[in-house]
């Protein structure tokens, strides 16, 4: 595959054909924050987190979706892109219901770590305080509305990795909510395989074994990667 | 130098923050060689004083009584800290939120768990009327400063304290602060 010279941050990047820009700055040691990305499941654009400058577009950019170019200069962390991101992250807190200290991913949520990396001591906004359901009806699994960021992680595990199409996305705008099959208790659905996949992928709290008590979901980030890895390079044991 | 007017204030929150604050154990001492505390849960005095330099600020605003010490806290004070998750997000003290309205929290809490004698809570002058809604502290009056953490560690609060002593306290510049 041919090799495409960019700069990010000023720094000479050589990268892949068909690389997006995240994955070459990563190569680079160069950290981009972001929520809706997780290796080994496909990318989709949604949180904006993940926003760079891209030398010549009047667009800022997510460096997940965004493919490297011939002589591309990115920008990762300037004042405007630092703003936004603290922006999202508040506007993320402030929409549902975070109480991070009765929470079972407290310490371990890629949110809470995000807000802390982006020094959010408060939030501006005014809290939406939405009135949410947890749903306990399946035997393994939990979901907590409260803490779902609508990242749609979950989603993408369940219908590509996992390939049972339980988990989907119902509404519109502030009233998405992530459903079971047709919108029915998760633990009626008839699709779900209880695989555990959308709550290996959850970022949050929204997602958890059933019995977890506050601060004991600690997840391996990996094993969903190491999952589509292994598959597609056939490297299963027979 | 003049001695600091150091105060604390103890809203809707759990006190733990200020057991926290209990916890910086023998630089207490140190801190009394250069504060004094004109008013706090710790202390026994009666009324909020005038010129204050620094207050901590525990816990959210969520009923009349909060909200009027807090306006006068503010009108007192120099500069104000939002002091630990409640005061700063309402935490756990504003879980009540989704429920809606004051009236539907109280009817939630002592109507429909169906006691032998189920009634509200009235004792007008005594018992401070609940707000409809939980606010952190910021939403109301103006904030300086913000030191998150349910609570925030002992060591935190006094990375804290010395960075705003020595004249840059930035929240920020304290060690890793994280909410919860
Ligand atoms: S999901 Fe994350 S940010 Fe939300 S309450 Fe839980 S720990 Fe905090
Ligand atoms: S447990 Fe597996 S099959 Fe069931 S919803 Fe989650 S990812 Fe889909
Ligand atoms: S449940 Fe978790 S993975 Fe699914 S959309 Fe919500 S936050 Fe994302
Ligand atoms: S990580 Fe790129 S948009 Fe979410």
């Amino acid at each position: 595959m041919a090799a495409k010279t960019l700069t990010i941050d000023g720094q000479l990047v050589s990268a892949e054909e068909g690389q997006t820009v995240l994955d070459a700055a990563r190569d680079a040691g160069i950290h981009i924050p972001t929520l809706c990305h997780l290796n080994g499941i496909q990318d989709i654009g949604a949180c904006r987190l993940c926003l760079v400058e891209i030398t010549g577009s009047p667009k800022l950019l997510p460096a997940c979706v965004t493919k490297v170019q011939e002589g591309m200069e990115v920008q990762t962390s300037s004042d405007r892109l630092r703003r936004y991101r603290r922006m999202i992250l508040e506007l993320l807190l402030a929409e549902r219901n975070h109480v991070c200290s009765v929470c079972v991913s407290n310490g371990h949520c890629e949110l809470q770590t995000l807000a802390a990396e982006h020094g959010i001591d408060h939030v501006r906004f005014e809290y939406l305080s939405p009135r949410l359901e947890v749903d306990l009806s399946h035997r393994l699994f939990g979901m907590d509305h409260n803490r779902c960021i609508l990242c749609t992680r979950c989603v993408r595990a369940c219908w590509h990795v996992e390939g049972a199409g339980t988990k989907n996305v119902a509404g519109r705008g502030i009233q998405s909510r992530i459903i079971s099959d047709l919108n029915q208790p998760w633990g009626q659905s008839e699709t779900c395989t209880a695989c555990g996949k959308c709550v290996a992928a959850c970022p949050t709290g929204a997602l958890f074994n059933r019995g977890a008590t506050v601060a004991e979901m600690q997840r391996d980030r990996t094993r969903l990667e190491y999952i589509v890895t292994a598959r597609e390079k056939s490297q299963w044991i027979v | 130098m003049d001695r600091l007017r150091l105060a604390t204030v103890w809203f809707a929150g759990c006190s733990g923050c200020h057991m926290s604050f209990l916890d910086m154990d023998e630089w207490l001492v140190e801190l009394a060689r250069f504060a004094d505390v004109v008013y706090s849960p710790f202390v026994d005095h009666k009324q909020y004083p005038e010129n204050v330099d620094v207050c901590l600020v525990e816990g959210a605003i969520a009923n009349t009584d909060n909200l009027e010490l807090l306006c006068r806290v503010r009108a007192r004070t120099r500069t104000l800290v939002a002091f630990g998750d409640c005061a700063i997000t309402g935490n756990v003290s504003a879980m009540r939120n989704p429920l809606g309205s004051a009236n539907h929290v109280l009817r939630r809490a002592y109507l429909d768990p169906g006691n032998l004698r189920p009634a509200l809570p009235a004792e007008p002058g005594v018992v401070p009327r609940l707000l409809d809604r939980v606010l952190p502290v910021h939403q109301v009056v103006l904030v300086e400063h913000f030191l998150p953490g349910c609570p925030p560690s002992a060591p935190q609060i006094r990375q804290f304290l010395e960075n705003l002593f020595a004249g840059h306290g930035q929240s920020g510049e304290c060690a890793k602060v994280r909410f919860g």
